[in-house]
């Protein structure tokens, strides 16, 4: 059914859905999320953690001074992140601008990783600031260079200023283009949405739309992934499951630099979201320095010592 | 095992009691020295049952010696001194309070049976917080509104429960202390060791001798504090029924006093409120401590229109709450303090049972040794059952449902108790409504079982006398101070 049978498309029954959404008190929100840091993962839970969470990572790099040869060096990184130990997971996917998704795609292929996707960010990333034809452009040309997975930016400034359906509209137009071919990422961008109330609005706009993830961030605008926007956004899934039967992923992207930080977004998933959401095809962690610290801290615990960072590999 | 199933499990995370040491047999603390004591029971850890000590069951005699000591350090030593002296004093037992908070924290999770993240995070912060806020009033007294030298009562005998040990210790010593008076304290039966340890902190701080009097004992052993007619004041947090018993024993006497007694604190929740919010506001309301709180959120008030959406995601809430080893860093909710404590609840619960509630529990393994039960609601539950009217002291919810903002209010006071009450909306102008309205001595709004050393707290009704905290607890502590405020 169309918008999951929801909303009708139109702004009226766009607004009258937003307008439904119980508020968010803020105090409480950043309160829950606090508690739920305070949980201390040991010994095997660890362990478990920190290869998941090297699953789920989405391996990025967005600069302007990206090149050919640092996307491949990503690439190979991405398949395997320790070249010591095959035990160790490849990541959930690798994020790159959509000029180095073909070649990104290629180098994935060549030394076997060709179950890791290329997910591009699009539609004028990081500002969303630019014509639809842009945007759809934009995203044509990473569909067509391999990528599987597409992270959209909203456009925040007709967010704030109460114009939801032109939000919604650009949704379902990137929707359309992904079709079945490429899983769509929806980023809100919530340090500038500002408040827990627009994140969850903005969240529920992204999942009716037709999102098959809703992210926090682009990386470029702090704060990011904090734990109380990531927590809104997991009751956000949460409740659209109950409404829907329909698992919407949800990607903190910016910030999370640490296992420590990592293992408390499993932490908040678990007993948020629920156990289901602990997968790669529902949580993901766009990082990139993250991943080093997930496998020295695997060293760690194989080992027994903390090795020096020259036994993991720079990117 | 996938990855994600060994971690949804959360391996153990124990804190290590190898921090604390207890001795096989406790006396008192009187004077400045702990005596040997006579007519030792044991305290056992009410999670698995292991005797951890024993205690000295204190009698009239041992309550007359502590009583002199007071009385002559009062006369001598404390009330002499300067507020700026008394001040220290305070201060340097607030810092070795939080020096020595893990150890306070793991021996009073294994004494209490309490989960170690609350008495880490709650209980004993909290406690040192009440010696800071204190030891800054002692040199203010003469300037603060409060009469001319207000001058304090002398000794103070205090008698304090088992759900919260060492802050309620520090609730009742602190402001004595800080107004001049001297104290002979009795912790509960069964929770006396974190009080013990708090003597041997006296004794850090070179506390003066007799300022703090420590007598363990039972129920008798209050009575005769109580009773005692050295006694100048009495500060007593516990149950009602043994609140009038005091009220009571004190009637034709001189004695002040200040009663901290039961509660069925109802928790509303409004239509328009931040509903995963308020769910979080129930849970911790009521299961907080294992629902051992006299101003718990026990009586669940929910708008008709949002009561369904509310019960199922508290239902899933629910599911969450980890229940078990109290030192396990990751436990939520611990055990039940004693055998006696877990029949009540069970009775209470059962009532419910029978007269047509419906309960409904979490599925969740509890240990086999030790006193222990589930979260549970129930719902269906009217004004007229037993468990909307006696507080259950456990983590038991009952609850109700109301139609408009006014059924809410009359349901809230329609109960003999007035400590507590939470108010969930988004409306700021119905939360004013509200808290204007109810007949409560604490109310939160939008969330639950805060506190705060600078908060008063205290009852309406039959939910106590006084209060404690802030400046109008202090006030119960001196003598100007309170002809003022009559």
């Amino acid at each position: 059914m169309k918008y999951y049978g929801l909303v009708d498309g139109t702004e009226g029954s766009l607004l009258n859905f937003l307008k439904g959404l119980p508020g968010v008190d803020q105090v409480g929100a950043e309160a829950r999320a606090a508690m739920l840091g305070t949980r201390s993962i040991k010994t095997s839970s660890k362990k478990a953690a920190i290869d998941l969470a090297i699953s789920m990572v989405d391996l990025t790099t967005l600069e302007g001074a990206d090149t050919p040869g640092k996307v491949r060096a990503l690439a190979s990184k991405a398949v395997r992140p320790d070249p010591s130990d095959p035990t160790v997971p490849s990541v959930g996917a690798i994020c790159v601008y959509n000029d180095m998704v073909a070649i990104a795609r290629k180098h994935l292929d060549l030394v076997g990783g060709a179950h890791v996707p290329v997910a591009a960010v699009a539609t004028a990333f990081p500002s969303g600031r630019a014509s639809m034809a842009v945007k759809i452009q934009d995203t044509t040309d990473a569909m067509n260079a391999g990528a599987g997975e597409i992270d959209m930016v909203i456009d925040r400034g007709a967010f704030l200023s109460g114009r939801y359906i032109e939000v919604f509209d650009e949704i379902v137009q990137i929707r359309a283009l992904c079709g079945d071919k490429a899983h769509l990422k929806v980023i809100l961008e919530t340090g500038e949405l500002v408040t827990y109330d627009n994140v969850r609005k903005a969240s529920f706009l992204a999942m009716l739309a037709g999102a098959d993830f809703i992210k926090t961030s682009t990386g470029k605008v702090a704060p990011a992934a904090t734990a109380p926007v990531v927590l809104v956004m997991l009751e956000a899934v949460r409740d659209f499951y109950q409404l829907t039967n329909h698992r919407i992923g949800v990607k903190p992207a910016g910030g999370i630099r640490n296992t420590k930080d990592a293992i408390k977004q499993l932490v908040l998933v678990n007993e948020t979201a629920g156990p289901e959401w602990l997968t790669p095809s529902l949580f993901r962690i766009g990082a990139s320095a993250l991943l080093n610290d997930l496998l020295m801290q695997r060293m760690k615990m194989r080992d027994g010592y903390y090795a020096s960072p020259t036994y993991v590999t720079i990117d | 095992m996938t990855p994600k199933d060994a971690f949804v499990e959360y391996a153990p995370a124990l804190e290590s009691r190898s921090i604390v040491t207890i001795s096989p047999e406790y006396g008192h603390f009187i004077n400045g020295e702990f005596t040997k004591g006579a007519n030792h029971f044991p305290s056992i850890n009410p999670s698995n049952e292991e005797v951890l000590s024993h205690i000295a069951l204190g009698n009239a005699q041992d309550i007359d010696i502590a009583v002199d000591a007071a009385r002559i350090a009062f006369e001598s030593t404390w009330s002499k001194m300067s507020g700026k002296e008394r001040g220290k004093y305070l201060y340097r037992i607030a810092r070795i309070l939080q020096e020595r908070a893990r150890e306070f924290a793991v021996l009073e999770s294994l004494d209490n049976g309490k989960p170690i993240r609350e008495s880490r995070d709650v209980d004993v912060p909290l406690a040192a917080a009440h010696f800071f806020y204190h030891a800054g009033w002692a040199d203010k007294l003469d300037y603060a509104g409060m009469g001319n030298s207000p001058r304090p009562h002398g000794v103070a005998g205090q008698i304090i429960p088992w759900n919260f040990p060492i802050l309620m210790l520090a609730w009742k010593i602190a402001p004595a202390l800080a107004a001049g008076n001297t104290v002979v304290l009795k912790p509960a039966e069964s929770t006396s060791l974190t009080a013990l340890l708090f003597a041997q902190v006296c004794q850090q701080a070179d506390l003066p001798a007799g300022v703090v009097n420590i007598i363990t004992g039972d129920g008798s052993t209050g009575a005769a504090l109580v009773d005692h007619p050295g006694i100048d004041k009495i500060a007593f947090t516990g149950s009602t029924e043994v609140g009038k018993a005091i009220a009571r024993a004190i009637a034709p006497t001189q004695k002040k006093a200040t009663l901290e007694l039961g509660g069925k604190a109802a928790n509303i929740v409004f239509e328009d409120a931040a509903i995963d919010e308020a769910v979080e506001g129930i849970v911790n309301g009521i299961f907080f401590n294992q629902g051992h709180v006299c101003c718990a959120g026990s009586r669940l008030l929910l708008q008709e229109d949002i009561a369904d959406e509310v019960l199922a995601k508290l239902k899933v809430r629910m599911a969450k709450i980890r229940v078990g080893d109290p030192l396990d860093k990751n436990t939520d909710l611990g055990a039940i303090n004693s055998s006696e404590q877990l029949q009540k609840i069970r009775d209470l619960s059962t009532s419910g049972d029978e007269e047509g509630a419906e309960r409904w529990s979490p599925e969740c393994a509890l240990p086999n040794t030790g006193f222990w039960f589930p979260p549970t609601i129930f719902t269906g539950v009217t004004q007229a059952h037993r468990i909307a009217r006696e507080e259950i002291f456990g983590p038991v919810l009952s609850v109700l449902t109301f139609r408009t903002p006014q059924e809410a209010i009359e349901k809230a006071n329609n109960t003999p108790y007035g400590l507590s009450a939470g108010i969930w909306s988004e409306k700021g102008s119905r939360i004013l409504w509200t808290a204007g309205r109810l007949q409560a001595g604490v109310i939160w709004a939008n969330t639950f079982n805060k506190f705060d050393p600078a908060s008063p707290f205290g009852g309406y009704k039959e939910s106590g006398w006084g209060r404690e905290g802030g400046r109008h607890g202090l006030t119960a502590y001196l003598k100007e101070a309170e002809s003022n405020n009559e």
